[in-house]
């Protein structure tokens, strides 16, 4: 029930609506992109943006800094484990 | 599929899962019991039970699957409602699919359907704004459930039809909120839930600051966790480094998608369409207070229970469902005596086994129908 996908933002198709067309895995669709865009960040910027989609609305810009920042801690966590695993077998 | 893909490696998964082992045999020694550790969240258990994070667990630590799925814990009397209004001549009913198969106390709306009230699936409440849009002489009611996350989709449904001047689209509002519920849950004397996977997306909209309360007033240690099986395993260790620091703070392992405050424009579309209401019932749970919302007076236009009236009687949970007692984590579903025999997807009596994101159709449908040592 609160899944969402990820998708990219092609297109704006209403400025005034706040409606975009996104792409999930090639089927694309409309969306309204109400609650990504501020100030800041006005419609025009949105193309581009990779979005979680939920019911038909944009819930949140993907931040893809942080994504490859929580891979990285589990990629490291890793060579950790191995590390510590080869520095046991040596002690034997 | 990208931000998909990367959270499902199975090297990762692995150096997670020993890495959650070792902590789990560095615990066990001070405890009594198993460590309870509670997914608040429907998608979290969807996850856990199709990749079978279950299995990758040691015995000391066991899953506990909360309340947090909206189809899961709608009272039968809510769905009498819904067949109620869907009956009505005027009216096209409009619904999330997942609503469709929960069963009310004479039909579900599958069932009315068949019968011949106009009930249509839609995907978003937006296309049940486009239906109104195309059937200007029929009454169009979109069925708005679900927690935080999806809340800013109705309201911004209502917010649009009311710029647009449409008049025949209304909201049937059964929105539940988190925090009561999660608060509920701890409060129950027989709570022994030692942390919490948070719901992500539902922080996605609401923030962190509002689950403070559970690491302060309750000193229990949570992670706001996302739904990929990399994300649940990553959360897990983050719990058990908690634990086993004896710390209890509220943390972020979903940082790709919530920020520390939540979505502003969500929570303004929120505030401005809904209120709490002072008590939601709840399927399994009973009454819960400020648990749920409805729509401001200033929106009565577009509120389905305003504008029709809605029988809204309260219909008991069959006696001998225990769903109230597994979702607090006291039993487990083959405990319950009718799981598996009278309830059961098909035809379930009890709100767990109603979606495939309640903790009894997954144990169902994973296989886990008898009691063994090796999957709880």
């Amino acid at each position: 029930m609160c899944l969402g996908i990820p998708g990219q933002i092609i297109e704006i198709t209403d400025t005034e609506k706040q409606l975009a067309k996104v792409d999930v895995s090639g089927i694309k669709r409309e969306i309204n992109i109400a609650c990504i865009i501020d100030a800041e960040h006005p419609v025009d910027a949105c193309v581009g943006d990779w979005v979680l989609v939920h019911v038909g609305f944009a819930m949140s810009r993907i931040d893809e800094d942080e994504a490859a920042r929580t891979l990285k801690i589990l990629e490291e966590l890793g060579e950790v484990e191995e590390e510590m695993q080869a520095m046991q077998q040596g002690a034997r | 599929m990208k931000f998909v893909d990367e959270f499902r490696d199975t090297k990762k998964a692995q150096t997670l899962k020993k890495a959650i082992h070792k902590l789990a045999a560095r615990l066990a020694p001070t405890q009594t019991r198993p460590l309870q550790l509670m997914e608040f969240c429907g998608g979290h258990t969807h996850t856990i039970f199709r990749y079978g994070i279950e299995q990758m667990l040691p015995d000391s630590i066991e899953m506990v699957h909360g309340p947090g799925c909206p189809v899961c814990v709608l009272p039968m009397g809510r769905v009498d409602d819904c067949v109620a209004l869907a009956e009505r001549p005027e009216v096209i009913f409009t619904t999330f699919g997942d609503a469709m198969r929960v069963p009310g106390s004479h039909k579900s709306l599958l069932q009315a359907k068949a019968d011949g009230a106009d009930i249509r699936m839609t995907y978003s409440p937006m296309d049940a704004l486009g239906l109104a849009r195309k059937n200007p002489d029929r009454e169009v009611i979109f069925f708005g459930l679900g927690f935080e996350t999806t809340m800013p989709s109705t309201a911004l449904t209502v917010l649009q039809a009311e710029r647009e001047g449409i008049t025949n689209f209304s909201l049937f509002c059964n929105h539940i909120t988190t925090v009561p519920t999660i608060k509920a849950v701890l409060d129950s004397p027989d709570m022994q839930i030692d942390g919490f996977l948070a719901p992500g997306h539902v922080a996605m909209v609401i923030g962190e600051r509002p689950f403070d309360f559970i690491a302060e007033d309750y000193e229990k240690p949570l992670v706001i966790t996302g739904f990929e099986p990399l994300d649940i395993l990553h959360s897990l260790w983050m719990l058990l480094q908690q634990l086993d620091e004896n710390r209890h703070d509220v943390e972020n392992q979903y940082t790709r998608i919530v920020p520390e405050n939540g979505n502003t424009p969500a929570l303004e579309a929120i505030s401005k369409v809904f209120e709490i209401r002072d008590f939601f019932e709840w399927r399994g749970l009973g009454s819960i207070d400020h648990s749920g919302v409805k729509m401001k007076q200033a929106y009565a236009a577009y509120d389905a229970e305003q504008k029709f009236s809605v029988p809204n009687l309260k219909i008991a949970d069959p006696k001998s469902c225990q769903c109230g007692e597994v979702v607090k984590g006291v039993i487990k579903p083959w405990d319950c005596k009718i799981f598996g025999k009278e309830c059961n997807p098909e035809t379930p009596m009890g709100a767990l086994m109603v979606s495939s994101e309640g903790a009894c159709a997954a144990y169902y449908n994973n296989g886990y129908t008898l009691k063994t040592g090796t999957t709880g």
